[in-house]
C-alpha cells in the first residue's frame, strides 16, 4: 500500500491510467484537431486525387496537358459530396477569382452523359493561370490561415506580406482582447488589492464577512452574475433609475452593451481571482513588521511603499496573471453584455467554428489564444511554484 | 479616524459592488411583469410556475439533471482513482502529470470547444448526451483532482500503516480507513463537478444538440435573444442551491474538524 517496490508502482500507474487516457483522447487529442485543422488544406485535394497524380509532373510554364483535363473530369464527376465540391471550389475562387462560374459551368456540363471534353465546356480550361491555381491548392498543409490569424498572407510569388487594411481585423481583435483583458486586470488590481489588505487587517465576524463577500459571487454561477448585471446595467435599470431618480442625468447613460459595462461586470466577474492570491500572501506577512517600521521612524505611506508592498508583490504578480488569463479567453460575458466593438479573440473564433464553418480560422486563431494563456500559465506556474518553496 | 473612515467606506462600498448584484437579480424572481426590471408591480410566482411548465425550460432542467449527475459520476470517479494513484507515484513526471490533469481549468474553453466540434462528430458522439457529458467531465475534472489531493494530504499515513500491521488486507485498509478519510475530498469534488457541469455553457455550445440544450444554455439564450423575469426565477434556484450547498461544505468542515480535534 506505501507503494514501494514494483507492486506499488504498477498500482499507482493503474489508478493514474484512466483519466490519463481519457484526458489524452478526449482533452488532448481535440487540441491536436484543432491545431491540424489550422493547417490543414485538403478542401481540394480530397475531391481531385487522381487529377493530384497526374498534375504532380506538370510544369506550370506550359499549357495544361490532355491527360490532367481527363482526370479533372474524371474526379469532377466522381465527386457526389456536394458540401465538398462546394468547399473545393470556395477554396479555388479565393487563390484564382472566377473559379466559382467555371465550376459550376462544368459540373453541370459533366452530368450529361455525352459530356464535351473540358477545353469545349469552357475555354478558361486551356488558361494555365486556373491550373496553377488548382496545383497551388493541392498541398495538404497551407500556413494561410496561421498568417491570417496575424493579417499576414502570402503574394503571387510566395512572400509573406501584410494583409490589405480593410481585409482582415484579426491584429485589431487581438489588440482589443489584450486591452480589455488589461483594463479589467487594473480595475480588479486597484479594488483587490486595498480589499486584500482589509481582510488582511480585520479579525473574527469582519474577516469572515469580508471573505464570504468574496467567496459567494465566485461560488454563483458565472451566467447569473452576468444576467444581474444585465438587470443593473440596462437603460431602465437599478443604476439608470437612481441616477434620473436623483436627477444627476435626465437621459439613461449607456451602460450595457459597450466596453463600460463590459469592464463592469467582467471585474467583479474576476475580481475573487485577484482577492484570494493577494490575501493569502499577506496573512503570511508576519504582523509585527509594519509596526516595526513605524517604531524606526517610517510613516505609515513610507512603511507600507517599503515594507508591505515589496512583500506583497508576489500575490499581486500572481492574482493579475490570473486575472488576465482569464480574462482573454473570456467569451460569455462580453457576448451577453458587450456591442459588436467588444468582442474579443473567443467570439471570432466560435464566430468561425459555429458561424461559418470555417475550421482552418477558428483553428489557427484558436492556436493564438492557446499559446497565449499557456505562455502565461506557464509564468503564474512558475511564481507559484516559488511562493511553494519559500513557505 | 480618517483612516479608519476610509476603510469603512471603501470596505462598504466594495461589499456592495461584490454582493449587490446577486441580491438585486433575487427579488425580480417574484414580479408580475414581463419585464425584467423595477419597480416590481405585484409578487407572483408566474416565473417559477413558467420555468417548471413550460416545455424549452422543463427539458433544460431535466438535461441539466441528467447531464450534471453523468458529469458528476464520470469525473469524480477518474479523478478519485487518479488522485489515488498520485499519491504513491514514486515515478518521475509527477508534476508534469498532475499539471497535465489541471490544464482543462487554463486552456479557454472555445479553444476545447472548436476541437471537440470537430473530433466528436468522428466520434460520432456529437449532440449526444455522452458527448456533452464527456465534454463537461474534461472541464470538472481539474476540480475533483485539486479536491481529492487535498483530502488525501491530510490523511496520516501511520493509521493506514496500523490497519495493515493489524492484519487488515490492502483492500479492507482502503474501504475502511482511506476512504472514509478521504470522503470529505471525494465529495466537495463531485459537489464542484456537478456545479461545474450545471454553469458550463461554452462548450455545450459546441458540442450539444438541441435535443441536449441545458438549463445554462437555455439562460445564455433567453438573456441574448428574449430576456424575461424567468432567468432571474432560475438565477433564484442557482443562487439559493449555490448558499445551500455552501453551508452543507461547511458543516461537512466543522464535523470533521471536530472528529479529528477528539
Amino acid at each position: 500500500m506505501s507503494g514501494t517496490g514494483g507492486k506499488g508502482h504498477l498500482s499507482a500507474i493503474a489508478l493514474v491510467a484512466p483519466l490519463f487516457l481519457f484526458i489524452a483522447v478526449f482533452f488532448l487529442w481535440p487540441l491536436g484537431t484543432m491545431m491540424s485543422q489550422a493547417v490543414s488544406d485538403t478542401a481540394v485535394l480530397r475531391i481531385l486525387p487522381q487529377t493530384a497524380k497526374v498534375a504532380a509532373s506538370w510544369d506550370p510554364e506550359t499549357p495544361p496537358t490532355a491527360e490532367m483535363k481527363d482526370a479533372l473530369a474524371a474526379d469532377l464527376r466522381a465527386a457526389d459530396d456536394r458540401q465538398a465540391v462546394g468547399d473545393m471550389t470556395r477554396r479555388l475562387n479565393s487563390a484564382q477569382p472566377g473559379f466559382r462560374t467555371l465550376m459550376s459551368r462544368t459540373t453541370r456540363a459533366l452530368r450529361k452523359d455525352d459530356a464535351p471534353p473540358l477545353s469545349e465546356i469552357d475555354e478558361r480550361w486551356d488558361d494555365p493561370r486556373f491550373w496553377q491555381a488548382i496545383t497551388g491548392a493541392l498541398s495538404p498543409t497551407t500556413d494561410r490561415y496561421l498568417l491570417a490569424a496575424v493579417d499576414l498572407e502570402r503574394d503571387v510569388s510566395g512572400n509573406i506580406v501584410a494583409m490589405p487594411e480593410e481585409a482582415s481585423a484579426n491584429r485589431d481583435i487581438m489588440i482589443r482582447t489584450f486591452w480589455i483583458g488589461a483594463l479589467v486586470t487594473l480595475a480588479c488590481l486597484a479594488i483587490g488589492f486595498p480589499y486584500a489588505m482589509l481582510i488582511a487587517s480585520t479579525e473574527g465576524w469582519k474577516r469572515q464577512l469580508l471573505l464570504g463577500a468574496v467567496l459567494l459571487p465566485l461560488w454563483t454561477s458565472l451566467l447569473v452574475r452576468t444576467a444581474a448585471w444585465f438587470i443593473i446595467l440596462q437603460d431602465n435599470g437599478l443604476i439608470n433609475a437612481v441616477i434620473t431618480g436623483l436627477g444627476i442625468s435626465s437621459e439613461p447613460l449607456a451602460l450595457i452593451f459597450n466596453r463600460t459595462g463590459v469592464v463592469i461586470a467582467m471585474t467583479h466577474v474576476l475580481l475573487p481571482l485577484m482577492v484570494l492570491p493577494i490575501y493569502s500572501v499577506l496573512i503570511s506577512i508576519p504582523g509585527n513588521l509594519m509596526p516595526a517600521a513605524a517604531s524606526l521612524g517610517a510613516n505609515p505611506l513610507r512603511a507600507f511603499v517599503r515594507v508591505l508592498l515589496p512583500l506583497s508583490l508576489r500575490g499581486v504578480a500572481s492574482g493579475s496573471l490570473l486575472v488576465f488569463m482569464t480574462a482573454i479567453g473570456y467569451y460569455i460575458t462580453p457576448a451577453l453584455i458587450g456591442g459588436a466593438g467588444d468582442q474579443m479573440i473567443s467570439s471570432v473564433i466560435a464566430f468561425y467554428a459555429t458561424g461559418s464553418a470555417n475550421w482552418g480560422m477558428a483553428g489557427a486563431l484558436g492556436i493564438v489564444l492557446l499559446v497565449v494563456t499557456l505562455l502565461l500559465y506557464a509564468v503564474y506556474g512558475r511564481l507559484s511554484a516559488a511562493e511553494e518553496r519559500r513557505s | 479616524m480618517l483612516l479608519k473612515s476610509a476603510r469603512l467606506t471603501f470596505g462598504t462600498l466594495a461589499v456592495i459592488f461584490l454582493l449587490a448584484p446577486l441580491i438585486a437579480i433575487l427579488p425580480l424572481a417574484f414580479t408580475s411583469s414581463q419585464f425584467l426590471t423595477y419597480p416590481i408591480p405585484e409578487f407572483s410566482l408566474r416565473w417559477f410556475d413558467e420555468l417548471f411548465t413550460a416545455a424549452a425550460w422543463r427539458r433544460a432542467i431535466f438535461n441539466s439533471l441528467v447531464i450534471g449527475g453523468g458529469t458528476t459520476v464520470l469525473a469524480t470517479v477518474l479523478g478519485t482513482l487518479a488522485a489515488l494513484g498520485l499519491r504513491n507515484w514514486n515515478l518521475p513526471f509527477k508534476g508534469t502529470v498532475r499539471t497535465l490533469f489541471l490544464l482543462p481549468m487554463v486552456v479557454p474553453a472555445v479553444v476545447m470547444g472548436v476541437g471537440m466540434q470537430v473530433l466528436f462528430v468522428q466520434f460520432g458522439i456529437a449532440s449526444s448526451y455522452f458527448g456533452v457529458i464527456v465534454a463537461h467531465t474534461i472541464v470538472a475534472i481539474p476540480f475533483v483532482v485539486v479536491s481529492v489531493i487535498g483530502g488525501l494530504g491530510g490523511i496520516d499515513r501511520r493509521v493506514e500503516l496500523a490497519a495493515a500491521s493489524l492484519g487488515a488486507s490492502p483492500v479492507t485498509v482502503f474501504r475502511r480507513v482511506t476512504l472514509p478519510l478521504a470522503m470529505p475530498g471525494i465529495l466537495s469534488g463531485a459537489v464542484l463537478a456537478f456545479a461545474t457541469s450545471l454553469d458550463e455553457v461554452v462548450l455545450t455550445l459546441f458540442v450539444a444538440g438541441p435535443n441536449q440544450r441545458t438549463l445554462a444554455r437555455q439562460m445564455f439564450a433567453t438573456i441574448r435573444e428574449n430576456i424575461s423575469p424567468a432567468i432571474a426565477a432560475a438565477a433564484f434556484l442557482f443562487i439559493v442551491g449555490t448558499i445551500a450547498l455552501a453551508i452543507i461544505a461547511l458543516l461537512v468542515r466543522r464535523q470533521i474538524a471536530a472528529r479529528r480535534g477528539g
